[in-house]
């Protein structure tokens, strides 16, 4: 349809890919893709490869010759992400395959992902580094379970943005009514879930209609085609720059006169100068230099392969978190987790584990599943193991205290896997969502992006929410809060005087 | 690379964490150096993530014993600026050791028998982690290859049933007698590399620039005069102005007719380019499910 303004993509390509050190001011984009089987996903990646100019010549010969042998009319896109000779022979694809393809702004990495049921493992592995996710929908069929799932995964795993592709306008006559009827049933069911962004696009992956170009066929959409919106969208609104964490990887002293403890920054920005705390010691010393093989840095932010160097000579390696003193993370030998299991052999209450949580490993003990998740109803389920594929709600203890954040705040330091210390193979992926509500401490305030709490803080002490967020009392009130101690047994009523007192002062 | 958020910038510091994972979660890693432009670019991002240190690992090279001579002297001028260490594995002495046997005629390449000197050479140094410089963008079976690549007692890939990888937590442990490849470079694309090189001012093999040399034509890939090399009766030599997108073993990779001599150049072609990097390889050629088929048994 569209191929004739294929050239101008092409000429458009060559002249700003080759512009001096253009390529110096391009950033980077993870997606996933999702959708069920036939909505059209290897189709639509096909299309946005070609049309973007990504596919090269022996690539287009080696797909035309396969779809004559296989007596298609049409060249299949789809084979392009076709991957391996067993997928092949079966007609389907069942791993998480890596695409790329660039454009003058933007290099593009997509993480293509199989929409059958038993490979959830898959759609959470890719969506754990996506700063994005296109959940496809068949514009005939509407909003299925799968989309469903797609979406609720996505959330789960705090992927920023969503575009909803609706896919094959061409066969419900490019109509809006359709359109409008699919985003409805979408927003309905997407209300529940826990995503900011939202995108709608009607589409036509054979076809190329608001795929890459415009589609003169749905003159009624006025929004952005596909491509336009992957090329714009905000990339880093994934990372934490509030928390400042750095897992400790090695360290590196090549001689007497220089010891530096290497890692990538995970969340949060540091300077030269700036007070530093190693935990688990919970030593204090003051970052001296951030040397990189380019010279040192001024300041290190999320994301950057740096080697720090301290003031004082303390006991860093492998493993140390580094943080600021005046923002910790919290501290528990007991956490809650949203687990996603990924071993054919279900997780039973009671079984030992290695826990992998940024550059530490930990022995742990997964204590409870407190319930599994329904991921098409998002309904919770009574369960006392979780089985392959299966989302639940664990509680989990470690033999040394983990520190952490809530994935929500930061996923570096809220992210974990565990191991199977008899196979070594990785069985599950772990979402941190708090402290365990058994021991209570370390939950983090609100109105705070992290745990603020010491973390030498007692196990005992135990944050009550609060009704009114602390910046908006101390603006109103005009000075900083102070603390107010009460004490008691166990039941004597000191929640309840406690917050009767605040609306009182309030 | 000063722009916190320039691809290559975020592509650097994958590269580097993944590299110092290696180096902490293994006991004997070592890097693949084939000589070629990734494994440069491999080898500069080793010295960037080790610096001001040394990279703490070997590099290890498979020699068919029909590189380029540029090749050679090229490698050991970079082993001896950055002080590395050197291991060179020789598939002349799996054929003489009778352990392979050599393909014979025009078409022979030593290719294939490299996979039984790596393998050879990995066990011979106990290496448990061989860093490579693949990258998914090459072939459609590495766009599955894991960052953290577990293979069994025989070296074997087994791509159904690869550990999943979440996050940038890798997970390298092992069972004894198992051992990993590692893929630093798997979210880069030929034309990262070459943006990087330019960017960075990395020094590259001069068989990348265009230069004139004595090339005939095989099915469409021009292949250049070797002492490694029979020609068919009816292959006749020509002078041309070539370049190399890859360097292999010079029986098996392609000259592309080319008059890019700067870097600049070269990424204005690869911009353009209506082929893949392998398209100019021999070897990929036989079957489409070549690689695979490599891979399986272990090959690079
Ligand atoms: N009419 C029409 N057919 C499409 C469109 N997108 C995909 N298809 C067809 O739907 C079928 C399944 O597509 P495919 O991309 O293999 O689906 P996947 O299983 O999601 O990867 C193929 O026959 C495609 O040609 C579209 O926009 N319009």
């Amino acid at each position: 349809m569209n191929h004739d303004e294929n050239r101008d993509t092409q000429t458009r390509r060559q002249t700003s890919q080759t512009d001096a050190n253009h390529y110096l001011e391009m950033d980077l984009l993870r997606f996933t893709t999702a959708g069920s089987v036939d909505d059209g996903k290897s189709t639509l990646i096909g299309r946005l490869l070609y049309d973007s100019k990504s596919i090269f010549e022996d690539q287009m010969d080696a797909i035309e010759e396969t779809s004559r042998n296989a007596g298609d009319e049409q060249v299949n896109l789809a084979l392009l992400t076709d991957g391996l000779r067993a997928e092949r022979e079966q007609g389907i694809t069942i791993d998480v395959a890596y695409r790329y393809f660039a454009t003058p702004r933007r290099k593009f990495i997509i993480a293509d992902t199989p929409g059958h049921t038993e490979y959830t493992r898959n759609m959470v592995t890719g969506a754990s580094t996506a700063d994005l996710a296109v959940i496809l929908v068949d514009a005939r069929k509407g909003v299925l379970t799968q989309s469903r799932r797609h979406a609720f995964i996505s959330s789960l795993l705090q992927i920023p943005h969503l575009v909803v592709a609706i896919n094959k306008m061409d066969l419900v006559g490019y109509d809006q009514d359709r359109y409008e009827e699919i985003v409805e049933q979408f927003q309905e069911f997407s209300a529940k879930l826990d995503v900011d962004d939202i995108t709608y696009i009607p589409i036509s992956a054979l076809h190329g209609d608001n795929v890459v170009h415009r589609s003169e066929a749905m003159s009624w959409y006025e929004g952005s085609t596909l491509l336009y919106h992957l090329e714009h969208v905000e990339q880093t609104s994934r990372q934490n720059l509030k928390d400042f964490r750095l897992p400790v990887q090695t360290v590196i002293r090549p001689d007497q006169s220089f010891r530096g403890f290497a890692g990538q920054v995970a969340s949060g920005t540091i300077r030269p100068g700036e007070a530093i705390q190693v935990l688990p010691s919970g030593q204090k010393t003051v970052v001296e230099r951030i040397h990189t093989a380019d010279g040192d840095l001024e300041e290190a932010v999320a994301g950057d392969a740096v080697v720090l160097t301290t003031r004082e000579e303390v006991d860093i390696s492998r493993g140390s978190l580094l943080v600021k003193p005046t923002n910790v993370p919290s501290q528990e030998r007991e956490i809650e987790a949203a687990l996603c299991w990924m071993n054919p052999e279900a997780m039973a209450a009671g079984s030992n584990w290695i826990l992998m949580h940024g550059t530490r490993q930990v022995q742990a003990i997964a204590r409870e599943v407190l319930y599994t998740i329904d991921i098409d109803s998002m309904h919770r389920q009574q369960a006392s193991e979780l089985a392959l594929n299966e989302i639940g709600r664990v509680r989990i203890e470690t033999a040394e205290p983990l520190y952490f954040d809530p994935y929500k705040l930061n996923n570096a330091t809220g992210s974990f896997i565990l191991i199977d210390p008899a196979s070594n193979v990785t069985v599950a992926a772990g979402m941190i969502r708090e402290a365990s509500t058994r021991t209570g401490a370390g939950k983090p305030t609100e109105g705070s992006t992290a745990g603020q709490s010491d973390p030498k803080a007692s196990p005992n002490v135990v944050w009550e929410p609060w009704n009114i967020a602390r910046e908006e009392r101390e603006k109103r009130n005009g000075h900083s809060a102070k603390l107010l101690w009460f004490t008691g047994i166990s039941g004597a009523g000191k929640s309840t005087i406690a917050k009767a007192l605040e609306r009182r002062l309030w | 690379m000063k722009s916190h958020t320039s691809h290559l910038k975020q592509l650097e510091n994958e590269s580097i964490y993944l590299m110092r994972e290696v180096a902490t979660q293994f006991e004997r890693p070592a890097l693949l150096f084939s000589g070629g432009k990734d494994s440069i670019v491999m080898v500069h991002l080793a010295m960037k993530a080790f610096d001001p240190g040394k990279i703490p690992f070997p590099l290890m090279h498979i020699d068919t014993g029909h590189n380029f001579d540029e090749t050679i002297a090229f490698r050991d001028r970079l082993v001896e600026r950055i002080g590395a260490r050197l291991i060179v594995g020789h598939v002349q002495e799996s054929i003489d050791a009778g352990k392979v046997k050599e393909e014979t005629g025009p078409e022979a390449s030593r290719n294939g028998l490299q996979t039984v000197t790596l393998l050879e050479t990995l066990s011979e140094h106990q290496t448990d982690c061989a860093l490579g410089g693949g990258r998914r963008d090459e072939e459609k079976a590495r766009a599955k290859e894991r960052f953290f690549s577990h293979r069994d007692r025989f070296g074997q890939w087994d791509p159904k049933n690869q550990r999943p990888e979440l996050w940038s937590l890798y997970n390298g442990r092992k069972n004894p007698g198992e051992h990993f490849r590692a893929f630093p470079l798997s979210n880069w694309t030929e034309m990262d590399i070459w943006q990087y090189i330019a960017a960075e001012q990395i020094e590259i093999p001069s068989l990348y620039f265009a230069h004139k040399r004595a090339v005939f034509n095989r099915r469409g890939v021009w292949l250049a005069d070797t002492k490694h090399m029979t020609r068919y009766p009816d292959e006749e030599l020509e002078e041309k102005v070539v370049r190399f997108r890859t360097i292999g073993d010079c029986t098996c990779t392609g000259a592309v007719l080319s008059e890019a001599s700067t870097l600049e150049e070269i990424i204005g072609e690869v911009a353009s380019a209506r082929q893949t990097e392998r398209g100019g390889r021999h070897d990929d050629k036989r079957s489409e499910a070549a690689m695979e088929d490599r891979k399986r048994l272990g090959y690079f």
